[in-house]
């Protein structure tokens, strides 16, 4: 990884690494927001579907 | 956000990391809302989805969390002026006002959203509802206007075990509620033990609380009064079919203790004295009292809800 990819904005090392680990945890997030929204429906279709 | 000129920028401050924003969402608090939120759930002896119980709870731990960010955003500028709560993201300068209330916003809605599309609108409604009651109701308004602040503004902390019950059947009945009166009543004394040894921070941030507006000794009044309506509170749900013998024996033998304290405390001269500026945690020889209080509170309030979920818990399994 170069230089420039570690610090795309030129705001210093700290400031770099903490905006990655920021995106990082809005990544993950998201998509533990995704499966979560995906259990809910798995469990909704299969309670209706069970109740007749 | 009364003073408004009050500067919270930081040109020092450090970057913000993912876990400033962990820390925005209050993880303390929010461990002891989940802890009574599961308690309430469990309490309702009602078959719930195993999966759909933990987002439930989850849903009160992340309305719970926005909360925090919400209260964060707000009092930022007395947090920065009290030695508790001045290392916190907000006044620290690492997050700004904006970013900590755009969070609490964007979490209470996905929480609330959640719990009505997953478990049922009753407790959506009452996350929603608690979420607005302290964000609003005691960050905006309470807190900065009346010493009685916390007994109107534990409302909010004392919910979630009627939420939790809520998720679990679709209804609040009085048992669930009765959880509610214990944790509403807990409140005052355990806020006024501890700011009788943080008095000095209170006022200097302009917050009325009750030792600050009406002196330690109507304080330590107060908090034997509350004493004595909460320990017979915290002792009914033995006499409601809510607790058996375990919790009879957990909350009469710590309610004796809680009384013993809370008289010993109103009798002492704890809070006379204000602290010093390195005495925050330091507790002063005449504030003994009420640190003891404050910490037995915790313990009392953790042991009452341990015995339910163990009863409740050993019947689901028997």
């Amino acid at each position: 990884m170069s230089e420039s990819s570690k610090d795309p904005f030129g705001e210093g090392e700290a400031a770099a690494k903490a905006r990655r680990g920021r995106n990082l945890a809005i990544a993950a997030g998201l998509g533990a927001f995704v499966i979560l929204i995906f259990v809910i429906s798995i469990l909704k279709y299969y309670g209706n579907v069970h109740a007749g | 956000m009364r003073d408004t000129t009050i500067s919270l920028s930081h040109p020092a401050a450090a970057p913000a990391k993912a876990a400033d924003y962990v820390l925005l969402l209050k993880p303390r608090v929010m461990s002891l809302v989940v802890f009574t939120g599961f308690t309430g759930l469990l309490c309702a002896e009602t078959p719930m989805n195993p999966i759909l119980a933990v987002i439930a709870v989850l849903c009160i731990a992340v309305g719970a969390g926005a909360s925090g960010a919400l209260n964060m955003a707000w009092d930022a500028d007395i947090d920065a002026l009290m030695r508790r709560t001045r290392a916190r993201p907000v006044p620290a300068g690492r997050i700004s006002r904006a970013d900590a209330a755009a969070l609490g916003v964007v979490l209470s809605l996905l929480s609330v959203m959640v719990m009505g599309l997953a478990v049922n609108l009753l407790a959506a409604g009452l996350l929603a509802f608690t979420i607005f009651f302290y964000a609003v109701v005691y960050t905006m308004w309470l807190k900065r206007s009346t010493p009685q602040n916390i007994v109107i503004g534990g409302a909010a902390g004392a919910l979630p075990p009627v939420i939790g019950w809520a998720a679990a059947t679709g209804a609040a009945p009085a048992n669930a509620w009765l959880l509610f009166a214990i944790i509403s009543l807990w409140t005052p004394p355990h806020f006024w033990a501890l700011s009788l040894y943080t008095a000095t921070d209170y006022a200097k941030a302009g917050v009325p609380m009750m030792p600050v507006v009406k002196g330690a000794k109507f304080t330590r009044l107060q908090i034997f009064l509350y004493s004595l309506i909460f320990v017979p509170v915290a002792v009914a749900p033995a006499f409601t079919g809510l607790g058996g013998l375990t919790y009879l024996a957990v909350s009469g033998g710590g309610g004796v203790v809680f009384l013993m304290l809370a008289g010993r405390l109103w009798r002492s001269g704890a809070g006379d004295a204000p602290a010093g500026e390195d005495g925050l945690y330091q507790v002063k020889t005449g504030a003994r009292e009420a640190r003891d209080l404050f910490a037995f509170s915790i313990l009392y309030l953790f042991a009452l809800f341990a015995a339910l979920v163990v009863e409740h818990g050993l019947h689901r399994l028997a």
